[in-house]
């Protein structure tokens, strides 16, 4: 049991980032020193939540104590302490790699914008209540639009500007969802919802099927699903490179979400909503795997290549996602960290290349790069993780999906096995043009390659995070299938809310 | 009552969507403060239509309003009274730093800040 534990991962960011802004604002260092602390702290609650979760079942935390459905709660299970724990990884990396590189320092605030928005996702990954969902939504996002425009600049403020609209639409459209569900059932706690769905008079049927869909549309915005991925591409090519693999883990929230709510809301044998969600979500995740795919052909810079294969593998993921069955949704959680992990190496690789590189355009062949050799290793193995080719965990992932899928393979396989080749073409053209093609024009004296130890260590921690969930890919599969059993089976989850009978 | 609620949302609502399919951040910005108000008032009316109630269940009352929206719509219009303010900042910024405020990116070579003004 871990009690007040569960709230850690919201308050020690919280507290954390006040803190910082309030006292510690004119010194690099001590931001430094308080806030990698306060994610390593963060990465150890986390793995804490993650073994409680296993031993013991779904807990509750009552928010001052006020009974569910009425009080706001927080629910430690196995995907939300794994999504914490995912969070809290990745974030050590970028934070790393943001004081190598010295990313941090060319602006205000990076430090308590970062701390802020751990507590957003965290947040996220840990309510029980569909508003809370909304307001920590809303916190992650706002810390994320400081984050965005960080080192300010023309076209990142105008990328940033788009990415706010977008995402105030989204925000509206959650509250038109929210407030639809609330007037049909009375209720936004998760657990309540998952019990009063299934019992609905009739009438109410059709009004809760546009706040489902609605709903889902709002997690489709924020994991990046055709037709609602406009702002993604402009978003992650124009912030920050360490930015940008912080924003790997946020597109997983909407994952997460339409995981969380199309398995234990509206499952597929719902009166109300029926496969309707499914029969949404898998055409749109196959076209946005294939549309990810064309763009990393097609891209012109490095860094929108990056971001089309975010776009990508969360095709990939939604297809998992929307078959709705326990093993489709471990394979789902499998391609989400390993998704996670490979495109924050990618963006990281790419920020790289981009500091050396007089611009990131892969139009044009340049001189060799500083460093050349070990950045274009690494950029390969980013590629092999991302496109899905053995020996790394994509290739796995990819496995796992298509093995889950076998009943629609005609369609589903193909559309990942062309997709893959498209996204493997798509690379190694981008490969070439930015290492090979380089030996071929004026050989300059390559400029001096700045040293960041820091930089390297995060990218190396990130892939060997990747070969470990290759190596250890049965234990974790093991794992995350009793994960995806917890979350088809509610019941459990219901009960740790302690519901009012009848109510 | 349930009539005029329901269009003025719905003249809202259209008027938000109008307004932020404009190609200038000013009117993008004015669209989605309209589309927040009818959120509000959509949350609002989500917890039932009924007047001269208090939010709290009093025995001397014939019956009582339901207080939660009311609760959920404060916490809306915080924030988005906040977000609000965060995307003027960010669109004025956006403004100084290129000279002219539309919307799109790849707007460059046709309209230069000249043409604009």
């Amino acid at each position: 049991m871990m009690g007040h534990w569960i709230i850690a991962p919201v308050i020690l960011p919280a507290v954390l980032g006040a803190l910082i802004v309030l006292f510690m604002r004119h010194d690099l260092l001590l931001q430094r020193v308080f806030s990698l602390a306060g994610t390593i702290a963060l990465t150890l609650i986390a793995m804490a939540l993650v073994h409680a979760a296993t031993v013991d079942p779904p807990e509750v935390y009552l928010l001052g104590n006020w009974p569910a459905p009425f009080g706001i709660v927080l629910m430690l299970d196995r995907l939300s302490a794994l999504m914490v724990l995912l969070t809290g990884l990745l974030a050590l990396a970028v934070q790393l790699y943001a004081i190598g590189t010295k990313w941090d320092a060319r602006g205000r605030h990076f430090h308590a914008l970062f701390q802020f928005q751990l507590m957003g996702i965290s947040g996220a990954f840990l309510t029980g209540d569909a508003f809370n969902l909304f307001v920590f939504f809303e916190v992650l996002l706002i810390a994320s639009y400081g984050l965005m425009i960080h080192g300010g600049g023309r076209d990142r403020l105008r990328a940033g500007v788009q990415y706010v609209a977008f995402n105030l639409v989204g925000s509206s459209l959650f509250l038109f969802a929210l407030a639809t569900i609330y007037g049909v059932t009375g209720t936004l706690n998760i657990a309540d919802l998952a019990v009063k769905v299934q019992n609905l008079p009739e009438g109410d049927a059709g009004l809760m099927r546009v706040a489902a869909v609605m709903l889902i549309l709002v997690f489709a915005i924020k994991g990046a699903l055709v037709p609602l991925q406009f702002w993604l591409p402009a978003t992650y090519a124009n912030a920050p490179g360490p930015v940008a693999a912080l924003f790997a883990v946020m597109t997983k929230i909407g994952a997460y979400a339409a995981l969380r709510f199309g398995v234990m809301v509206f499952p597929p044998e719902t009166a109300a909503t029926g496969t309707l969600i499914a029969d949404l979500m898998l055409p749109a995740a196959q076209v946005t795997l294939v549309l990810g795919s064309l763009g990393i052909l097609g891209a012109a810079t490095l860094g929108r290549l990056a971001a089309f294969a975010a776009i990508a593998s969360m095709g990939t993921a939604f297809i998992a996602i929307s078959a709705f069955t326990p093993a489709a949704s471990a394979a789902a959680m499998y391609y989400m960290i390993h998704s996670t992990l490979a495109g924050a190496v990618l963006f990281l690789v790419a920020d790289m290349v981009l500091h050396r590189r007089a611009h990131d355009a892969l139009t044009e062949a340049l001189p060799p790069i500083a460093g050349a050799g070990l950045i274009s290793g690494l950029f390969m193995a980013s590629a092999i993780a991302s496109a899905g080719m053995p020996p790394l965990s994509g290739f796995i992932g990819k496995l796992l999906v298509m093995d889950a899928l076998r009943d629609s393979a005609a369609l589903v396989w193909s559309v990942i096995l062309v997709s893959s080749l498209i996204a493997i073409i798509g690379f190694s053209r981008a490969g070439s043009t930015l290492f090979w093609k380089a030996h071929a024009s004026a050989p300059l004296d390559p400029p001096a390659a700045p040293a960041q130890p820091q930089a390297f260590v995060a990218i190396f921690a990130l892939l060997a995070g990747l070969v470990a969930m290759t190596v250890l890919a049965g234990p974790i599969m093991g794992w995350l299938e009793d994960t995806a059993a917890q979350l088809h089976d509610p019941a459990a989850y219901i009960a740790a809310n302690r519901l009012p009978e009848g109510s | 009552m349930e009539a005029l609620v329901a269009s003025a949302l719905g003249l809202l609502t259209s008027a938000g969507v109008y307004l932020m399919l404009r190609k200038r951040t000013f009117p993008v910005i004015v669209g989605l403060t309209l589309l927040s108000y009818a959120v509000n008032v959509f949350i609002f009316a989500a917890g039932r239509l009924v007047t001269n109630l208090p939010p709290i269940i009093d025995k001397a009352a014939p019956g009582y309003t339901d207080p939660l929206p009311q609760a959920l719509v404060l916490t809306a219009i915080v924030i988005s009274f906040g977000m609000t303010a965060v995307i003027v900042m960010m669109a004025l910024g956006a403004f100084l730093e290129a000279g002219h405020d539309k919307v799109d990116m790849n707007d460059d070579a046709e309209d230069s800040p000249e043409t604009l003004k």
